[in-house]
């Protein structure tokens, strides 16, 4: 049982590498390797997209990796390997993202990524910080987790999702925020499990047992 | 709803912590890599790493250190202190720091903020700055702040030779895209008296990214003002932590029974 989680030059690893080989431990969910190489992208039973920054900035460089792209799209679409899609490596999942300039998703999840823009203008974008999770759908990468519970946010775009189905919780801040996405075998969230304590562990654990 | 983040700030000198962490269950207090693990435990929001004595032959220690932390600790961890370039901050972002700041090097020169929130995001790009008052109203209250460099000696001219003024350059490293602002006051920093609230105000005011009050905190009514009368979203404190004055949850359960939202489940 192999999980990659993709290396395309987009943030802090460490953290993610560390957190998933821990739960893996505790789990046994075998081997988590960072990785650029597309050919262990490609025959990975698990995928991790991480991502901070600029969407378009993060979309130009998993496209400019030489058949990074291409392995990525093979085994989730074609072989339907569990996906978990972090921060903006859940909002590539996304049709469009319009930071900046608009550019083109992923398409796995139909929505839009768009600014957050509280109702209430004293609140401060990014959205930074610990915020609590409204569960809207249940699933099973969820076990455990409840309406209430914590998570760790930093970003100022979020997803629109076009399918309420596929929102599986979200936050408030000034409005709702898509917190947690997930369709078939794919699965993102906009905060970072490898930030979130117990909350974040538990759904990292989750995700490696996950056999949808 | 967000909630607000309390952040226990170590000062490390090579490899080491500055004034040990008074807890009675720590093997060696003097290791951040310990104290950093047991705030996890104890329920901080986040953590902050300040290296006071960076000087290029030690960066080698904090990127250790900063990677031993990443190992062990699921919150969020801001490292501070001579950081440069960008290529400081990747090789900080590399090693598992979630946010690096700025401080000096911003001062010196802005565009150092925009390069870096360009290639990593402004998310994990904070700006520091220690301001000193400069101006008051005839109660004394300060109604001007300047900005002082290198560890609050020295203090910061424009090409003039005039003070920068503290809230205008946090409008200028926002604008050049710095996600945070840490203020600390240096008029109250080690004097347990409070936060500077008018400061801290006009600069979470002039700006829409979060701003962490840091420097004077000596009770948790401190925290709290900091918060409703300062309008951070984030406090910063040291002693009353280190020293074992209160508890993070101490802490936490203040705020919240002063009407502030917090985070008081975790583990």
């Amino acid at each position: 049982m192999l999980t990659a989680i993709i290396d395309y030059e987009s943030g802090n690893l460490h953290s993610a590498e560390k957190a998933f080989q821990r739960m893996a431990r505790e789990v046994g969910g075998g081997t988590v390797v960072v990785t650029a190489d597309a050919d262990v992208v490609a025959r990975a039973d698990r995928v991790v997209l991480p991502g901070d920054g600029a969407f378009p900035a993060c979309s130009a460089a998993l496209r400019g990796h030489s058949g990074l792209f291409d392995a990525l799209v093979e085994a989730v679409e074609t072989r339907g390997r569990p996906f978990l899609g972090i921060c903006v490596g859940m909002q590539l999942m996304a049709t469009w993202g319009r930071e900046y300039e608009d550019t083109e998703g992923l398409d796995w999840i139909g929505g839009e990524v768009v600014r957050i823009t509280p109702f209430d203008p004293a609140l401060k974008v990014p959205h930074m910080g610990w915020n609590d999770l409204v569960i809207d759908h249940p699933h099973p990468v969820l076990d455990g987790i409840e309406t209430g519970d914590h998570a760790y946010f930093v970003h100022s775009y979020q997803m629109r999702v076009t399918n309420p189905d596929e929102r599986l919780a979200h936050v408030d801040y000034g409005g709702e925020v898509t917190a947690i996405i997930g369709r078939g075998t794919m699965l993102g969230t906009q905060f970072h499990p490898e930030k979130s304590q117990q909350t974040g562990l538990r759904l990292i654990g989750n995700f490696l047992r996950w056999r949808p | 709803m967000l909630k607000t983040r309390i952040i226990p700030c170590l000062d490390v000198a090579d490899g080491r912590v500055v004034k040990g962490v008074n807890f009675v269950d720590l093997v060696d207090a003097g290791d951040p890599v310990e104290a950093a693990k047991a705030y996890d435990a104890a329920g901080a929001d986040e953590l902050c790493f300040l290296d006071i004595h960076a000087t290029h032959e030690n960066r080698g220690t904090m990127y250790d250190l900063v990677q031993r932390t990443a190992e062990q600790c699921y919150i969020p961890l801001t490292v501070g202190g001579g950081v440069r370039t960008r290529e400081d901050v990747r090789a900080l972002l590399l090693a598992g720091a979630d946010k690096v700041s700025f401080n000096s090097a911003a001062v010196a020169n802005p565009d150092v903020v925009a390069e870096a929130a360009d290639h990593f995001g402004s998310q994990c790009i904070v700006c520091a700055i220690d301001a000193k008052t400069i101006e008051t109203d005839d109660n004394g209250v300060g109604t001007r702040w300047g900005i002082f460099t290198h560890g609050g000696r020295k203090a910061a001219l424009d090409a003039d030779g005039n003070p920068i003024d503290a809230v205008e350059f946090a409008r200028t490293v926002v604008a050049k895209g710095a996600g945070e602002i840490l203020l600390t006051s240096m008029d109250r920093d080690g004097t347990r008296a409070g936060f500077n609230l008018p400061l801290t105000r006009a600069i979470a005011d002039a700006v829409d990214v979060p701003v962490i009050a840091s420097g004077g905190v000596g009770t948790l009514q401190h925290l709290v003002e900091g918060v409703t009368e300062g309008h951070a979203s984030a406090v910063l404190a040291a002693s009353i932590f280190h020293f074992g004055d209160f508890t993070i949850r101490e802490a936490k359960e203040y705020m919240a029974a002063a009407g502030i939202p917090m985070r008081l489940e975790y583990a």
